[in-house]
């Protein structure tokens, strides 16, 4: 058992749903926000609320430097060799894409090739599919090993030559996988490739280095690792940042207007057109104080015991089938499943009485979900403020459930 | 758990519609509609023969939840045979239904075993679950209707 009980921190964990006690089992899709977020956004609205980058005033001055002292936390956590290849963007969607409208359109042409994973996120697939569409270029896929893991050899053989992009995720927000992202940046930089890596479902459960990575781009949303919505980080190596003409003009990224040309801003200002989303990047910033004051040792520590826990629970019932690796040692804290002829939808509205959320459908990942043949997956995953009680009301409702449906 | 809240949401009569779902399959020469719920990634198919303004064969395939697996069912009972007008008239009436309002009880009559999805209202997240076959099956009947009036 742990000796702090996080869940206190975590206001809507107090709430009920359908008179039972919430049971959040949805943390991959987002995570609850702690009362030291929340206070921190409120703190900002009531004492600290101005524009950044633009007043001469006091509290401006100040919104700024709350404002940058989160890029300094972000490149930090993320180990970048400076604090100004970190910029903020909506989403790891709005990152990705920014990736696509910048890099993509000046360095893709016809006949060349952008390289996935099946696994991806829509958010790290459709992008690219379109820009391939635009630009005449192909979109190849890398598959997956038996047991759900990358299939590292299918990955050697469809990087070659003509690649000039891989995106692959970093943790599989269904498979419950890490990829090999070190690797997979070798393989993509013998080519002259840049590899761009999704990391929404990495940031908020392990370290990441990505000097150590070698990533070139790495995204990820505040609102997974305990922020708010509406906040993205991306990351990009300077050397790369510098070649690239921004995709949005307008305040804030510029340094001189004149009637028919503009001075752009230095990076990173030159790609944060307009008033960004101060409160959200605050609210980040007191998330990532937060989750590193509880260190990721602890985070891991607990999700790995609640996974196991999952994993036996699920793997021992009868009639259901567990998609990705069935042992916790190559598992995230992501579960997908299907109970044998019942409909994930069923499956997860009789959990949803039981007060246990969790998600249903294909988890924006249909290109994966043709590749397990399946129309739809059930997805539990946990966060390090679940505990072994709810994971034990997940699987006794999920027995009834099962039962009524098989009765 | 509240297993009566389950009970209340599956009832018998839904559950035997999604297992042995009627009117299953393909018919020859049918003009067809498939709708996604991309929500879920539910497909449904649903196939229609329209002559003189009358649904005289319909099917549907797909694969789905219970619940649109048992509503396409119940739907295709009762379109079947119908004068188009009617047709369109009782899938107005189920989606009143479906989103809580309430039927004279004719026109509750005249929606067979769908009256019992009305329960579906008080789950909001599961209502296109319930309307999809519904939609494809009102897609087909404009269509229908054109191309049944362009022959007259
Ligand atoms: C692997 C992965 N990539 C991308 C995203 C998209 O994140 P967002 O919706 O915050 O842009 C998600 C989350 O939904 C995800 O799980």
């Amino acid at each position: 058992m742990t000796t702090i009980d996080y869940r206190q921190d975590f206001p809507i964990l107090k709430t009920r749903v359908n008179d039972e006690p919430l049971t959040y089992l949805d943390n991959a899709a987002t995570s609850q926000k702690p009362q030291a977020v929340i206070d921190a956004m409120a703190d900002f609205y009531a004492n600290g609320n101005a524009n950044v980058h633009r007043g001469v005033y006091t509290l401006a001055a100040q919104a700024t430097d709350r404002y940058e002292a989160v890029r300094d936390q972000v490149a930090q956590l993320l180990n970048a060799a400076r604090r100004e290849e970190v910029f903020f963007t909506r989403s790891t969607t709005d990152s990705l894409n920014w990736v696509v409208q910048t890099y993509g359109e000046q360095f893709v042409s016809a006949g060349d090739e952008i390289v996935v994973a099946v696994m991806e996120h829509h958010s790290n697939l459709v992008p690219w599919q379109q820009l391939a569409i635009r630009k005449g270029a192909t979109l190849k896929y890398v598959g997956l090993q038996p047991d759900g893991q990358l299939d590292l050899e299918d990955a050697r053989k469809q990087i070659t030559a003509k690649t000039k992009i891989v995106a692959v995720t970093q943790a599989s927000n269904v498979l419950g996988v890490t990829n090999p992202i070190k690797t997979l940046a070798r393989l993509a930089h013998a080519q002259h490739a840049v590899l761009v890596v999704d990391g929404a479902q990495a940031v908020a459960h392990m370290p990441v280095d990505v000097q150590a990575l070698d990533a070139d781009f790495y995204a990820f949303s505040a609102h997974k690792v305990y922020g708010p919505t509406g906040v993205g980080v991306l990351y990009g190596k300077y050397a790369l940042l510098e070649q690239l003409t921004p995709a949005q003009f307008g305040g804030e990224m510029i340094s001189d207007v004149d009637w028919q040309t503009t001075e752009f801003a230095a990076i990173p200002e030159r790609f944060e057109a307009g008033t960004p989303n101060v409160c959200g990047v605050i609210g980040l910033g007191a998330a990532l104080t937060y989750l590193q004051r509880v260190g990721f040792a602890t985070v891991q520590t607990i999700e790995k015991r609640l996974t196991a826990q999952l994993l036996d629970g699920l793997t021992q019932m009868p009639g259901i089938t567990v998609y990705g690796p069935q042992t916790v040692a190559d598992h995230g804290p992501v579960v997908a499943f299907n109970v044998e002829n019942v409909h994930g939808h069923d499956v997860a509205t009789g959990l949803d009485l039981a007060g246990v959320e969790v998600r249903a459908g294909h988890h924006c990942a249909q290109p994966l979900m043709r590749y397990l043949h399946v129309s739809a997956t059930v997805r539990a995953s946990v966060g390090f403020y679940n505990n072994e009680a709810d994971v034990e009301r997940f699987l006794t409702a999920l027995k009834s459930v099962k039962e009524f449906f098989e009765s | 758990m509240s297993l009566l809240r389950l009970k209340a949401l599956y009832q018998t009569v839904i559950l035997e519609h999604a297992q042995a779902p009627h009117h299953f399959g393909t018919v020859p020469d049918a003009q067809t509609v498939t709708l996604h719920n991309p929500t879920c990634g539910d497909e449904i198919n649903v196939q229609m023969v329209i002559q003189d303004h009358q649904i005289k064969q319909i099917a549907f395939t797909g694969s789905g939840c219970t619940i649109s697996q048992a509503s396409a069912s119940i739907m295709t009972d009762v379109l079947a045979g119908q004068p188009v007008a009617v047709a369109q008239q009782r899938i107005a009436n189920f989606s009143t239904l479906i989103t809580g309002d309430t039927l004279t009880a004719d026109e509750q009559h005249a929606l067979g075993d769908a009256a019992v999805l009305a329960t579906v209202a008080e789950f909001p997240t599961r209502i296109k679950c319930a309307t999809l076959a519904w939609h494809a099956a009102d897609q087909l009947l404009t269509m229908g209707d054109d191309a049944d009036g362009r022959t007259k």
